[in-house]
């Protein structure tokens, strides 16, 4: 029998491996965000300083968004026989959540940062206090994936029932949007960030718990 | 001690409003080997999904290596199961080598063992080519070496011949052979009477989600 560490490891690997021969983040979820951000200042205008003060928040909008989806998406890309292999191959059920939130909080961390410099570039967004964001962006991505990752295995329980998905997903991502959001202004006007910094590690944690203790229930509810 | 692998009294199961399996009875005894026949949708694939643990039953009591299937502790007989699905278990982007050094490495196998695996089947030859490149007879027998990775007690076919050339069938047969010589026992469910009569030392055959014999 091989530890969770290890077994993690292996559909970590799976993942990253599936993505870069696939390409769908880089090729499809990518290209969309960018167009995404880049409509915005088509239907506001050339209005700089309104730019300016909405491109956080429109960003971290577009990340949570297009990351969740990103998330469910590849966690629930398994179909019913490789879910059966799975599930009598000794792979513990934490370590698939384990290994799957890892790697879509990965793959979401490489959008965030391609994504930011296509905000920077058309939002002309302030890069105050940008040390900070080698924190905020990996926790976001982190949080995302987990909410993601966790939203597409209870639908995978409830037999693909996704008309439940926003009801999960919206009430959850709000701490992390605001936390997103509210730090890059707090970072803006030179106050401490700490506070949303926190609020976001605690939803994470809370998320990671949730995944962790749910996934064998989950899996054997299918 | 168990005298049976498998035992059914009065095996239900309900998935949502539909009744898939009615009031089954059956029992599989080690070294035995048993066919599975019956029309399209009439409950093979779930009764061989309820057998390799997969499914819990919503009536009657079912037991298979000594394990109730109605309790949790069914997870633990899973690692003596060999069961392969009719749909496809491979990951078509990743080569047969990854897919078969995946399911190696998930249950604490080396790499090579991966290989020997797919040598086994005749696929070392092919290892490096994509899941989605290669034929549906090759992508069954890289599913068959995976089961060969760790020899199971109960193996579990579920339409073994599709699309198989002879020797493929012939891998299958001795697969069988190998688990029914070991006091294990093998359910395979088939359309292909004349290749499973073969093979197996028992039919049961199911219609509209009842043993009828």
């Amino acid at each position: 029998m091989t530890s969770i560490p290890r077994q993690a490891i292996e559909i970590l690997r799976r993942d990253l491996r599936r993505e870069l021969r696939t390409g769908e983040v880089l090729w499809v979820t990518i290209p969309f965000g960018a167009i995404a951000l880049l409509l915005i200042p088509l239907a506001v205008g050339t209005d700089i300083p309104l730019l300016r003060s909405l491109g956080p928040g429109i960003y971290w909008v577009v990340v949570l968004l297009f990351g969740v989806l990103v998330a469910m998406r590849r966690s629930g890309a398994d179909n019913q026989a490789q879910r059966d292999f799975l599930a009598l191959s000794g792979l513990d059920p934490a370590a698939r959540f384990v290994g799957q939130a890892t790697a879509n909080a990965l793959l979401l961390l490489g959008f965030e940062l391609v994504l930011g410099v296509v905000s920077i570039a058309l939002y002309d967004s302030s890069l105050t206090g940008w040390p900070w964001l080698l924190l905020i962006l990996p926790i976001a991505a982190a949080g995302l994936a987990l909410l993601g990752t966790l939203a597409a295995h209870i639908v995978e329980s409830l037999g693909g029932a996704t008309a439940l998905v926003p009801l999960l997903v919206a009430p959850l991502s709000v701490p992390l949007l605001l936390g997103a959001t509210q730090s890059m202004e707090a970072l803006r006007l030179g106050r401490s960030i700490l506070g949303w910094l926190l609020v976001m590690l605690i939803v994470m944690l809370t998320l990671a718990i949730a995944g962790i203790l749910t996934a064998r229930p989950l899996q054997e509810a299918q | 001690m168990t005298t049976t692998l498998v035992e059914f009294d009065d095996v239900s199961l309900r998935l949502g409003t539909t009744q898939i399996l009615r009031n089954a009875s059956f029992t599989l005894a080690p070294g035995e080997s048993v066919a599975l026949f019956g029309p399209n949708g009439s409950g093979k694939t779930t009764l061989l999904r309820l057998i390799a643990t997969l499914l819990k039953p919503t009536g009657g009591s079912a037991q298979v290596l000594g394990a109730d299937l109605a309790q949790a502790a069914r997870i633990n007989v899973r690692s003596h199961i060999g069961y392969v699905g009719h749909e496809p278990a491979l990951y078509p982007e990743m080569t047969l080598f990854e897919n078969t050094d995946f399911a190696a490495r998930l249950s604490g196998k080396t790499s090579q063992e991966a290989m020997r695996a797919l040598a086994a089947v005749g696929l070392d030859g092919a290892a490096e080519r994509r899941a989605a490149q290669c034929s549906h007879g090759m992508r069954r027998r890289a599913e068959f070496a995976r089961v060969l990775l760790s020899p199971p007690t109960l193996l579990l076919l579920d339409e073994p011949h599709s699309a198989l050339d002879a020797d493929a069938a012939a891998l299958v047969n001795e697969m069988a052979l190998q688990v029914t010589e070991r006091a294990g026992g093998v359910v395979i469910a088939s359309h292909d009477r004349e290749r499973v009569h073969e093979m197996t030392n028992r039919t049961v055959e199911l219609s509209g989600g009842t043993l009828v014999s």
